[in-house]
């Protein structure tokens, strides 16, 4: 009580003095200030013929100054330098949200007029103009994505376990290092590598819906190794320890203990994977081209896929050019909802099949 | 005797011997390893294999007709030029994000931020394309004529400004949008592991936050954003549809990056020109293929390395 007493009297001095009480500005006034120079952004707009964008540009380049010399004054420099970097790191992230966001409405916008059952349910065999759909093309990159994951996910995990749980030295870093660079191969050049490989075995000019899977494979192994490496480090060592105490065999405690206990964290790896390549049009486009028709055998010549469909539908429309320019958009309208929906699966698989902790 | 022997004898062998199934899960395991290695020899031998009848071609045969080093030339110079506009445009935006999510969001929806960041590496290329003609490259076309108006002496802004937008700036800033999410990725991990007693030791000291993230976070995270812009810059020279649709390309070497006439890149002239070539066409398309797997193994692996040399001394230790 007694040192209370004596000590309330010595900040009030102080205040006093040369110190100046109100060094912040109150808690709501950047935002004024900011909202501010927008308004005399928009106000200069509109004087050189208003534009949407110019409002913007000018808006907010104006509200960050207007904060920054208010802030200036009021708080000092280092106060306003900080005011300074955080509206330029928040406009950064409004900048990124432009394309993302004007990307989804253009592809919502333009794709959903052939949203429609006929799309889902026609090819384009003998369609010329008006009508047709994707449905040669939705199969075709079910069936190669399928037959990449089933080559990808073997080796992946394989070599993901051999990274874990046996691997040493140099061999062990060298896979590292080059997965990680594997993860960086153009799409394009695995396309090309796939290409080269299927002519040297069988001859010129060779397009088969398998060599589509080999290229995917190329760039999915890279992204199953590292995910499903991540997942099998967290495994605890106890359950491992407490396998072998038991007299259970290396290969049967990976099989039986750790791989189950990671299951929902492979499950979202590989599901991502997938995701990453079922849009790849690049490869598909030097390996397994475009038909019309519908070809179900990824070993016997060329099939279609839903975005070389899309490309193609885009860049090479006939005659009746905004039926083409529609199925181009839809097309693409499906691929990003197939994209998306992996994603949430991966996102279920890990909420849903994870081990329980037991707490 | 021999009952007493016959308990003490497994323990002594299990050191040794391994069970047949540990032997083949082992072997199988190890040899994936051993596979992936082949396949990235297997993917440089064959597109040599294939390369070879161009690389020893007479030079009056190579499309073009004057040799393969003046047919790849200008396509690595647009694929460069394409690559570094990119870099340009994502990197400062990619660490302004990457400081946002972790330093100023609010914390209950940063995570929530960094998950619609990452959805831009998510959308396919083809849709970035299809994005790019459509919306971008109209949008992009008074920028352009500005451009040239008043930055018109600098060799890239020559002009005379495109009127389709189908330029390699455009290509550049939807690049650039496509490595934004790596870029910022890698960032956002480095920046969130700097130590919390540098950071909590700077604001003790009175410093603001931007002065704390200047001194504790930033220094602590250059290499990391160094490599991360690598990995950007190895994806970005690989991109292949989104410039395949959006550029006009075709020039020979010129660094105008606003006009209608640009030098295409490796990727994209692959992709338009490899569905018709027949003959010593797709070797020399495959030669200009074997570049580009070369240069960006190059600058993947300095990347790799960057991030592998910084985790040596990161973390606890």
């Amino acid at each position: 009580m007694s040192i209370d007493t004596q000590s309330a009297p010595q900040p009030t001095r102080h205040a006093a003095g040369p110190v100046r009480t109100r060094r912040r500005l109150p808690r709501f006034a950047p935002l004024g200030v900011y909202l501010a120079g927008i308004a005399a952004g928009a106000a200069l707009s509109a004087l050189t013929g208003f534009s949407v964008v110019t409002t913007v540009v000018y808006g907010v380049v104006l509200g960050t100054l207007a904060v920054y010399v208010v802030s200036r004054s009021v708080e000092g420099q280092r106060k306003a330098t900080d005011r300074l970097v955080t509206s330029l790191v928040t406009t950064a992230f409004a900048i990124a949200m432009v394309p993302l966001v004007s990307l989804v409405y253009t592809v919502l916008d333009n794709g959903l007029p052939r949203f429609d059952a006929a799309f889902f349910t026609n090819s384009m065999y003998r369609v010329v103009g008006e009508g047709g759909g994707a449905y040669h093309a939705i199969l075709g990159t079910v069936i190669i994505t399928a037959l990449a994951t089933v080559i990808s996910v073997p080796i992946g995990l394989l070599t993901a376990i051999y990274l874990v749980e046996y691997g040493t030295g140099r061999l062990k870093r060298a896979i590292t290092f080059f997965v990680d660079v594997m993860t960086g191969i153009p799409s394009i050049v695995a396309g090309l590598f796939s290409f080269a490989l299927f002519t040297l075995v069988f001859g010129n000019s060779v397009r088969l819906g398998v060599m589509g899977a080999v290229a995917l494979s190329v760039l999915m192994i890279p992204v199953v190794v590292r995910s499903c490496e991540e997942v099998l480090k967290l495994v605890p060592n106890e359950l491992r320890e407490a396998s072998y105490a038991l007299g259970v065999p290396k290969w049967r405690t990976v099989v039986k203990v750790v791989l189950p206990t990671a299951v929902a964290g492979l499950g979202t790896g590989i599901t991502l994977a997938v995701a990453r390549v079922v849009g790849e049009t690049a490869p598909l486009l030097v390996t397994v081209g475009l038909i019309t028709g519908t070809n179900l055998n990824p070993f016997d010549g060329r099939m279609a896929t839903l975005p070389v469909f899309a490309y193609f539908q885009l860049t090479q429309p006939g005659t009746a050019t905004q039926a083409f320019l529609d199925r181009a958009w839809t097309a693409a309208l499906v691929l990003i909802i197939l994209v998306m929906v992996l994603n949430v699966v991966a996102r279920l698989i890990s909420r849903f099949f994870a081990p329980k902790t037991g707490r | 005797m021999t009952a007493t022997k016959a308990p003490i004898e497994p323990p002594s062998q299990q050191r040794t011997v391994r069970r047949p199934g540990d032997r083949l899960f082992s072997g199988a395991a190890k040899g994936s390893g051993i596979f992936i290695l082949l396949v990235l020899a297997g993917v440089a031998a064959f597109l040599i294999s294939e390369a070879l009848p161009a690389l020893t071609a007479p030079s009056e045969e190579i499309p073009g007709g004057e040799g393969l080093a003046s047919y790849v030339g200008p396509l690595i110079l647009g694929t460069l030029l394409g690559a570094v506009i990119a870099l340009l445009v994502a990197t400062p935006l990619a660490v302004g994000i990457a400081l946002y999510v972790t330093y100023y969001a609010p914390r209950r929806i940063a995570a929530g931020m960094g998950y619609v960041i990452d959805l831009l590496a998510a959308i396919p290329s083809v849709v970035y394309g299809f994005w790019g003609i459509a919306v971008l490259a109209p949008q992009l076309v008074p920028f352009h004529q500005w451009l040239t108006d008043t930055l018109g002496f600098l060799p890239f802004f020559a002009g005379p400004a495109s009127t389709s937008g189908r330029t390699m700036l455009t290509v550049g800033i939807v690049l650039g949008v496509m490595i934004l999410p790596i870029i910022s990725a890698i960032s956002r991990e480095v920046f969130s592991q700097a130590p919390a007693l540098h950071r909590e030791a700077a604001l003790a000291l009175g410093a603001t936050r931007w002065e704390m993230i200047r001194m504790a976070v930033l220094p602590y995270g250059k290499s990391g954003v160094i490599a991360g812009a690598m990995l950007g810059l190895g994806r970005a020279l690989g991109e292949t549809m989104a410039v395949a649709i959006i550029l006009s390309g075709g020039a020979g070497a010129t660094l105008n990056v606003i006009s209608n006439s640009n030098p295409s890149t490796i990727a994209s002239n692959i992709a338009l020109s490899f569905p018709e070539a027949t003959g010593l066409d797709v070797n020399t398309l495959i030669a200009s293929g074997l570049a580009l797997f070369l240069i960006t193994l190059v600058v993947n692996m300095l990347a790799r390395w960057i991030v592998n040399r910084r985790a040596d001394f990161s973390g606890a230790n």
